[in-house]
């Protein structure tokens, strides 16, 4: 209840208010009196409807309070409420212009996940920072930055023009990823999924879905999140070491996610206007469709084609090389990688050290896997490459 | 309304020639032209070179005066506007054709609101 309406709370309260703080904070209040109160008298017919009254109604007469002693900030506050009148209708506009405000291209990009967690995820600042194992005051110190620059800066809350959507939605996209990618391959620490941030980014990427239903990026988005998600139980054992995936057990697979996001992707594809994402969601799909064994490695292939061509990136042609060495086997798909500019990515060291292992070149195989283990800080990564450089014959 | 001051990062050393320098002058006037005519428009000036600029400071009571900017660097303030904006949107708008017009970057920074006396 609190996760899923504390981003409608804060986002009609910082319209009603202009103000995040204040937004905040009677949201807040209005949830610790729920606590007390509905265990006595009972859940109200609309609970949203009731948090986001009280904590309206607390919030005035606080502010009336301060603005009694000539507080400026407060005055200005109740002038902003007066103005806006409270509406019940159209809060899911509220939601998407807090999410634009907290992905403004003027915050930078840890700014605006910090911020799109605290305001529409409703983590405390501790959990954002242990999420991105930093301190405390320093997530704090980044939170309060950024709001005061969205105040003092005047970073407006507004759904961009037709004009500028595009270039401003990639940015909400890209932050609801890195929190999903932050919670599947953590980049540090000892386990190699961090569940929590791959739900938070999930239940983000379904409101954005239900926000803009016409943009096929957002449905490619939450799609290719659903599809990798589907997976996360067979991506480690029980002792948390991982599991590549022509060697996960499909059955521990999740087939309601699966069947969610290819259900999706033919959505997409009938919409037929590609994108980064999309392309990615189908790639995904081709993977949830089959066997190891059976999988179509060309198809695979051509999809990373079309990929490259909306984002040419040697990231996307190491993951293509991956799928070619499946095709033209281990020998072309070296040449790729070794095209590369990317020395100090360690998963190009691991797929090259997986591509000599299976050319039989173990001596060469054995000093990628060194390099990849010294370029990874996530334990599960660094013991599965330390095994696979012991199973060598040499 | 806020006011917001767009500052541009110039590099040091001889100017451009003129043959660059002409159509950066004519993009420039046409700007401040459009901010003009859209309300939005201040102030908008260039500056002297750094090497024009002197800084005076107070150390234990006594007056120093020293020769040259105040920031030892390869790029210093060229020049800047103040404008009028709704919002920061909007000062990024203006932001952006300065930069196309000088071809260089620009700074933008929110003044603080004018404080009741």
């Amino acid at each position: 209840m609190f996760r899923a309406e504390h981003g409608r709370a804060v986002a009609v309260l910082v319209r009603v208010f202009g103000d995040i703080d204040i937004a905040e904070e009677a949201v807040a209040d209005a949830f610790t009196a729920a606590v007390q109160r509905w265990p006595a008298d009972g859940l109200p017919p609309s609970p949203a409807g009731w948090i986001i009254t009280t904590a309206r109604n607390r919030a005035i007469d606080r502010l009336r309070r301060e603005a009694s002693r000539a507080d400026r900030h407060a005055q200005a506050a109740l002038l902003h409420a007066r103005d806006e009148p409270m509406e019940e209708g159209p809060v899911r506009d509220e939601r998407l212009r807090l999410i634009f405000t907290c992905c403004h291209p003027a915050l930078n990009r840890a700014a605006q996940v910090a911020l799109t967690l605290r305001l529409l995820g409703g983590l405390t600042t501790a959990e954002i920072a242990r999420a991105f194992l930093v301190p405390e005051p320093t997530m704090a110190q980044r939170l309060v930055r950024a709001k005061g620059k969205i105040r003092d800066a005047r970073i407006p809350y507004r759904v961009p023009a037709a004009a500028d959507l595009p270039g401003r939605l990639q940015s909400v996209l890209a932050v609801v990823y890195l929190v999903f990618n932050e919670g599947y391959a953590a980049s540090s620490g000892a386990a190699l999924v961090r569940a929590d941030l791959c739900a938070e980014a999930i239940r983000l990427g379904r409101q954005l879905s239900e926000l803009m239903p016409d943009e096929p990026e957002v449905l490619g988005l939450l799609a290719l999140m659903l599809l990798l998600e589907s997976r996360r139980a067979a991506r480690t054992t029980t002792g948390g070491d991982l599991v590549p995936l022509a060697d996960q057990d499909r059955d521990r697979w999740d087939r309601a996610l699966i069947a969610e996001g290819q259900a999706i992707v033919r959505d997409c594809l009938r919409r037929n206007d590609p994108g980064v994402y999309q392309i990615q969601a189908a790639i995904q799909a081709v993977h949830t469709d089959a066997s190891a064994a059976a999988t179509d490695w060309s198809q695979i292939v051509q999809l990373y084609d079309q990929l490259l061509a909306y984002d040419p990136s040697p990231v996307v042609a190491l993951n293509r090389a991956v799928a070619v060495a499946e095709v033209d086997g281990p020998g072309p798909a070296l040449a790729l990688v070794d095209a590369l500019d990317l020395g100090t990515y360690h998963l190009l060291h691991a797929i090259r050290a997986d591509l000599l292992r299976r050319l039989g070149r173990d001596v060469e195989a054995a000093t990628a896997y060194e390099t990849a283990i010294k370029l990874t800080d996530n334990v599960a990564e660094r013991n599965f490459l330390r095994r696979r450089r012991q199973s060598l014959a040499g | 309304m806020t006011q917001y001051m767009l500052t541009i990062y110039q590099p040091d050393g001889a100017p451009p020639p003129p043959e660059f320098l002409e159509p950066v002058a004519r993009d420039l006037h046409a700007l401040n032209q459009e901010l003009k005519s859209a309300g939005a428009w201040v102030f908008s000036r260039g500056l002297h070179a750094p090497s024009t600029a002197t800084v005076v400071r107070v150390r234990d009571r006594e007056i120093v005066t020293t020769d040259g900017p105040y920031v030892e660097g390869k790029e210093h303030i060229g020049g800047f506007w103040i404008i009028d904006a709704p919002d920061l949107d909007s000062a990024l708008g203006w932001a952006r054709k300065a930069a196309r017009a000088t071809t260089l970057p620009i700074e933008v920074r929110p003044f603080q609101d004018v404080p009741e006396y």
